[in-house]
């Protein structure tokens, strides 16, 4: 990503704000909206914007789940794992999801096709298990039907 | 049309009152998150198509010009009944049909509109078989008392006049142009009302603080962080009903003397967030939310934040750290309440989405209506999502004090695979489980404590015999320790413990003495923490190491795991008198080639190449079932000899 993509994503998101610190969670959800997770030349615009040091945006970022440091795949495949999801067999369907793409939760493909996460609690539990990629979610997902899934994409 | 004082309200309800019923009848879709994703708005698309070549009005606009027709389209929010989506609800009957698809439109129709009918196939079907024609009669309502969630599923949510036509914002001009800010807390006192949050703390009491409470300016936060895995109640209440949040959040605004607000929902709940965007801003163009809401003066605003993926953020304390723009840890013991010292260290109310929720009614239908259900310290109405193993999944509403036996099997219907109930874990990751002995109990904030559980914020999930205890606990503690802020050492140290032993126990690593460190350092981590999060963190193990000892022992000592579950415990054996023709499906299946066979033979299952993925299981057919899990002795048996030997 060139400089440039950064200062130009970057100012689009700063000038909705004022740029103080209470500001700094709803710019980070806004610049990983922006550039689809949290590159380090925006982490320094995000620190003097808001005058903290870089530590303190770090700091922040890294308390919380939503936030990504590293480019992610192209289909962000995210497999519940709340409690009924969990107790209506979500671990097999992980697995499955794992041994087809080669890669473990939380990881991407050498690609950047998918990215394998588990998240807990979509909200959806009568329907459990249930898997999101993207915005499409899918309910009632047993390993057989993870192929399917993934063919669909 | 704005609001321009109190007495404005009714004058305005009527309008929108008569607008609606120029609608002979209406089909509402549900598009709450578990419909939407089985095709609701594609039903609803559907449904506007069809109504409108029949030359019906679908447009609401047209029925405040005075356009009536025969019969209109409409969105609601979630009815709490995801497993039977998507549903529709056909007014003013209450005819209810589940698992509606597009193509099922036409029938609907003809059969509502021209044969005063209904489409047979999709009622829901009772156990008996026979069919329940409203949402009324099926069962899994019958049961219920649905206060909090009454409008849910009943209005569209994305129309502010749905909601003033059935009453909505009288309550608050009721409590601006009649009663004080003491009168008003003194209703919600005598209501009863607890914090739905799960703490169960009385609202009244908090509420008279934050009054009392000295700075400027104040805050009033609705925490919707919904955090545990297997609860959505508050993501119902907030897609299917937000102005009525809204409502109880400017009423408590004006009782505390506050003069903004924040609604922390969690980010992984977009539609609440959208819908929440959508109420706001109608209610601001309505002047019942903003400056001088109806032109009585007071002024109140409510912004949204979205949280960032922290369950501990569901704490107060961290709560108002998030929203200031830190990370969410808890403030260090002893320390001031928020309620005195919150966001920029002034007075903040805190509530969770459902007490602010209950709190228009209560005003309006009176705090001995609300007192009038329930128990005696537990009054009113209780929302749980009860999920897992259970025929009737999805929210139910019940008044306080309803045994669990009733819940499990008048309003769930029972175990959804015909096995053995097993117990229900309550409360999340802070609450217990609670099994068939306690199947009597009656359900309160006061009881569940009582027995080492938790209400929580309301997740009921059902297991059966399948399910392992230990496992259960594992999991748990797994969530606990990624979501520790990791501030104080009980809590970081100690729960990171608690999960290596219990890794160690369903992995084959256990010891004897393990069971009683788990203990021991249970109660350390519930002493010793300075969060909610780690003081009831270990109370999963502790409940299951209480209620079914016999399975932790069972892993220690005999390398079982009764529920045929951890994987360590379980060996996969193909039973030749069972494949009596062998079809070789699961060879085909097995991802490994860890199957194989002669044609025609029996296929067999080489023990170290199986990794007891269970698809083998999942593609043998169901009139064989053929293959089976075992475990203990028998497994070692078959391990050893290549077959289990005597069952």
């Amino acid at each position: 990503m060139s400089d440039i993509d950064i200062e130009v994503g970057l100012k689009n998101v700063f000038d909705r704000y004022q740029g103080a610190t209470n500001e700094l969670i709803p710019i980070l959800q806004d610049t990983q909206e922006t550039f689809g997770y949290l590159p380090e030349e925006a982490m320094k615009g995000i620190a003097q914007f808001i005058s903290v040091p870089e530590s303190h945006v770090y700091g922040v970022a890294t308390f919380y789940e939503q936030f990504y440091f590293t480019r992610r795949g192209k289909h962000q495949i995210k497999v519940c794992y709340g409690t009924a999801c969990h107790v209506k067999g979500a671990t097999r369907v992980v697995e499955t999801f794992e041994r087809e793409l080669g890669i473990s939760h939380g990881e991407t493909t050498e690609d950047y096709e998918y990215t394998l996460e588990r998240v807990a609690c979509v909200g959806a539990c009568a329907l459990a298990p249930v898997v999101v990629v993207g915005k499409k979610v899918y309910g009632d997902v047993a390993p057989g039907k993870v192929k399917k899934i993934l063919g669909k994409d | 049309m704005q609001v321009s004082s109190p007495g404005h309200l009714a004058e305005i309800k009527e309008i929108c009152k008569k607008a609606f019923e120029r609608q002979k009848s209406r089909f509402l879709v549900c598009a709450g998150t578990g419909c939407v994703l089985g095709g609701a708005m594609e039903v609803y698309e559907e449904f506007q198509r069809l109504l409108k070549e029949r030359g019906c009005t679908v447009d609401v606009e047209l029925f405040f010009e005075g356009q009536e027709t025969e019969a209109g389209a409409g969105i609601s929010g979630c009815h709490g009944f995801c497993q039977k989506g998507p549903l529709v609800r056909v007014e003013p009957k209450g005819v209810f049909y589940n698992h509606v698809q597009p193509n099922d439109v036409a029938d609907i129709i003809t059969a509502s509109l021209d044969q005063d009918a209904v489409v047979e196939r999709l009622l829901y079907q009772n156990p008996d078989g026979s069919r329940s024609v409203t949402e009324d009669d099926v069962p899994f309502y019958v049961n219920q008392q649905r206060v909090v969630l009454a409008h849910c599923g009943h209005i569209n949510p994305e129309d502010i006049r749905e909601y003033i036509a059935i009453g909505g914002y009288q309550a608050l001009a009721d409590a601006l142009s009649k009663y004080t800010q003491e009168q008003v807390i003194e209703i919600v006192t005598k209501s009863g009302l607890r914090g739905r949050g799960g703490a169960g703390f009385p609202a009244g009491v908090k509420w008279a603080s934050a009054l009392k409470a000295s700075g400027e300016p104040k805050y009033v936060v609705c925490n919707g962080d919904e955090g545990d895995p297997g609860a959505f109640m508050d993501r119902s209440l907030l897609e299917g009903d937000p102005h009525a949040v809204l409502e109880g959040m400017a009423i408590a605004a004006y009782a505390t003397g506050a003069r903004y607000g924040y609604i922390y929902v969690r980010a992984e709940y977009p539609l609440a967030v959208e819908r929440l965007k959508i109420a706001i801003d109608q209610a601001k163009e309505y002047k019942v939310l903003g400056e001088d809401i109806m032109g009585t003066g007071f002024s109140f605003d409510i912004n949204i934040f979205q949280g960032a993926g922290a369950f501990v953020c569901g704490e107060s304390t961290a709560l108002v750290r998030s929203i200031e723009g830190f990370r969410g840890m808890p403030k260090v013991l002893p320390r001031p309440r928020t309620t005195e010292v919150g966001i920029a260290d002034k007075p903040t109310l805190l509530n969770n989405v459902k007490t602010f929720g209950y709190i228009p009614q209560i005003l309006t239908r009176g705090a001995d209506w609300f007192a009038s259900m329930g128990t005696e310290n537990n009054t009113g109405t209780a929302v749980f999502a009860l999920t897992g193993k259970i025929v009737n999944s999805g929210l139910i509403e019940i008044p306080m004090g309803i045994t669990l036996r009733e819940i499990i099997f008048d309003v769930g219907g029972g175990i959804s695979s015909g096995e053995e109930f097993k117990a229900v874990q309550t409360g999340g990751p802070s609450g217990g489980c609670l099994p068939n002995e306690l199947l009597d109990m009656r359900v309160d904030y006061d009881s569940l404590v009582s027995v080492g559980a938790m209400m929580g914020s309301g997740g009921m999930v059902v297991v059966d015999q399948s399910t392992c205890m230990v496992d259960v606990a594992r999991y748990f503690l797994e969530f606990t320790v990624n979501e520790s802020c990791g501030q104080c050492a009980p809590c970081r140290v100690g729960t990171h413990q608690m999960l290596k032993i219990l890794e160690d126990i369903t992995q084959g690593r256990g010891k004897p003495s393990d069971l009683d460190l788990l203990e021991d350092l249970g109660k350390a981590i519930v002493k010793g923490s300075i969060c909610g999060l780690g003081n009831t963190a270990p109370n999963p193990v502790l409940s299951s190491l209480r209620f079914f000892r016999s399975e932790y022992e069972a892993h220690i000592h005999a390398q079982s795991c009764p529920a045929l579950y951890c994987k360590e415990f379980i060996a996969y054996y193909i039973d030749p008198n069972r494949c009596v023709e062998p079809c070789h499906l699961c060879q085909e299946a097995c991802p490994t080639g860890a199957i194989s066979a002669r044609w025609r033979k029996t296929p067999e299952i080489t023990q170290d190449k199986c990794i007891k993925c269970g698809i083998c299981i999942d593609v043998c057919p169901g009139n064989y079932r053929a293959i089976i899990k075992v475990t203990g002795q028998q497994r070692l048996n078959l391990l050893e000899m290549g077959r289990p030997g005597r069952r």
